[in-house]
């Protein structure tokens, strides 16, 4: 029993040390969303901080120095870089830029997020992204579940051929209609909207349709039957019978279509081409792509995209891991 | 064919209208239409030009990138997905028993997976940063080593990003906890009473028994791995580099489609990715007819 013991506590112990590891690039983007650009370089030498500091501003809100070892108040900076400094016992001295060091403390440094709201379009992109994100789940609802209604629910005959050809798209690479879709997108005028991005999700997605239609298939059939004596019609049965049973299916199939959508980069890329129509992860990568080392904006602006996803995962958990676990397991 | 007959079949393929209507244009047109522009000179503003097999001609005997792309792309393959099955297997297994908090571990290995991916990919540009990254302030500080330039260096670029994909195994966990709660507890107890250690157990009872949520897991992550692209364009600015050591598959379709406009040749290309990608499942398909156990049916 004692060896029994010692493998549990080792198991565990070795799940908090690799959950460390997984955890440590969200700290790390959290800790450099919140620094001062002096501290997100550590000298030469120097171990990097862990915790954010900011900067000290005296009662008037001038930034504090520190100056030949003693604490300054900033008055401001000349054109040559100098830094006219207010001593603790009333001097005014001038001093050269590498004689000041400012002062921090462990803080947060808002400053970052201020950034790199300013330097991208950021509430027009998050518009464009959740409209986009909305349409799509809505049409996706839409279609697949009556695609799957088709294929689980109404026996007709070849439906089971037509169900081979769905799962067979699934297995096709993206790459492969992506050139013609351009084409055809470019000659209706549609590049430069968003319309490539929404309209295909009106004409379902296979993946969701396989999903639902696992789900709508474990829903017995008498419920069905006694509804069609009743007189009600097909369409009746599907609104009214299997919608309201399918709820968690319809909610796992949102879920995933929202967050893909949220994420999505290709289509984004390629179909916006003005940076006010940007959805987010386009306009992430745009900013990254023109301030390179800006570290501090760039891991505010992750983590203020992750953030929402991270939140709705904690809020959908059950959701999630079933959606998943029925995707992966019943094929 | 009876009235009732009829009715269903009118039925079904109303409700199957959206998708029928969707997969002819916006599947089986495009396939069609791929077919055609991969014999032709084709830039989109203007009408294809026939080419006949020219493109064929020159991805196989003018284009050393192209197999460069192909390459890159096989190598991160072969490393990242065998790596990702064990690693998520793993910790599926360290995880799939009773231990306290264990909703919140398997919170905190999945969260990764699925955080936006340009968000994770400039994140991790700044953990593999060579000056003042994550990884190389750490090994600086704690074991005084000097670490590699990772994506500045040609030859640690790949493995980079392989090291970077393990980190969103997530998917691939949750589907491994799945799989491993339907083997039978009852299984185990027979494989105890003939004397199996913990080794055995997991040599002859969970592995045989997980062998199809392995096969799911490998095929997915395989075509994944085929068409990686997100990740190399955010981190690589688009260009592939250094010295094209990340100029995978997917990106050189990219570029050679929307930098030099020539669809055609792209087009021939993405085909080229079809039979690869259709050649590699296809073997996995064939082979796992000798090692994937389906229990009862």
């Amino acid at each position: 029993m004692a060896t029994e013991r010692t493998t549990r506590i080792a198991g565990l112990a070795l799940l908090l040390a690799l959950s460390a590891v997984f955890l440590l690039p969200f700290v790390w983007m959290l800790s450099t969303s919140f620094k001062h650009e002096s501290r997100i370089f550590p000298p030469p030498g120097r171990p990097p901080q862990w915790l954010p500091t900011t900067d000290v501003r005296d009662a008037e809100g001038r930034i504090m120095v520190w100056y030949r070892g003693e604490a300054a108040a900033e008055l401001g900076v000349d054109e040559a870089g100098r830094h006219e400094l207010l001593l603790a016992d009333g001097r005014v001295v001038t001093a050269l830029d590498e004689e000041v060091e400012i002062k921090q403390r462990i803080g947060l440094h808002w400053q970052n997020y201020v950034r790199a709201f300013e330097m991208m379009n950021f509430f027009q992109n998050l518009r464009n992204t959740l409209f986009i994100c909305y349409m799509t789940v809505l049409g996706t609802v839409i279609s697949s579940s009556l695609a799957a209604y088709s294929f689980a629910r109404i026996p007709w005959k070849g439906r089971e051929v037509v169900f081979v050809v769905v799962l067979a798209t699934m297995m096709m690479p993206y790459q492969v209609t992506l050139i013609p879709l351009f084409s055809v997108y470019s000659a209706l005028g549609w590049v430069g909207t968003f319309k490539p991005l929404i309209v295909p999700y009106f004409f379902g997605v296979p993946f969701y349709i396989f999903l639902l239609r696992q789900f709508f298939k474990g829903i017995p059939e008498d419920l069905s039957a006694a509804a069609r004596i009743d007189g009600c019609s097909e369409f009746g049965i599907y609104a009214r019978i299997i919608l309201p049973l399918a709820k968690p299916a319809i909610a796992t199939t949102a879920l995933f279509q929202f967050l893909f959508q949220w994420g999505d980069f290709l289509n984004p890329l390629i179909y916006l081409q003005d940076s006010r129509q940007y959805t987010l992860a386009v306009a992430l990568q745009q900013f990254q792509s023109q301030h390179e080392s800006a570290w501090g904006p760039l891991m505010a602006m992750s983590t203020v995209i992750t953030l929402p996803i991270i939140v709705l995962f904690f809020l959908t958990q059950r959701t999630f891991i079933q959606g998943i676990t029925m995707s992966g397991l019943k094929g | 064919m009876t009235r009732r007959e009829r009715l269903h079949l009118r039925n079904g393929l109303l409700f199957a209208a959206p998708w029928v209507v969707g997969f002819l244009f916006f599947q089986l047109y495009p396939l069609l239409m791929s077919v055609y522009f991969s014999f032709t000179d084709y830039n989109v503003v203007h009408p294809p030009v026939w080419a006949g097999l020219d493109n064929y001609r020159e991805l196989f005997f003018d284009d050393p990138l192209f197999w460069k792309a192909l390459y890159n792309t096989l190598y991160f393959t072969v490393f990242s997905v065998p790596l990702s099955l064990v690693f998520s297997l793993s910790i599926a297994m360290l995880l799939n028993r009773k231990i306290p908090g264990m909703s919140v571990f398997r919170t905190v290995f999945f969260l990764p997976s699925i955080v936006p991916i340009v968000a994770s990919s400039v994140l991790w540009l700044w953990v593999l940063n060579p000056e003042s990254g994550l990884i190389n302030s750490l090994l600086q500080q704690f074991l005084g080593i000097q670490g590699p330039g990772w994506l500045a260096d040609a030859r640690w670029a790949k493995p980079s990003l392989v090291l970077m994909s393990l980190w969103g195994i997530g998917g691939a966990m949750v589907i491994f906890l799945a799989g491993l709660a339907e083997v039978p507890q009852t299984l185990y107890e027979v494989a105890e009473l003939d004397g199996a250690g913990r080794w055995a157990k997991f040599r002859n009872v969970t592995l045989p028994m997980l062998t199809p949520t392995i096969l799911f897991n490998l095929v997915m992550g395989m075509i994944g791995a085929f068409q990686y692209f997100t990740q190399v364009y955010v981190m690589t600015g688009g260009t592939g580099s250094p010295m094209d050591s990340t100029m995978f598959y997917a990106l050189y379709m990219y570029r050679m489609s929307f930098y030099y406009l020539r669809m055609g040749y792209a087009s021939a290309m993405a085909w080229m990715l079809f039979v690869v990608i259709l050649t590699a499942t296809i073997s996995v398909l064939i082979s796992s007819k000798r090692w994937v156990y389906y229990h009862g049916d």
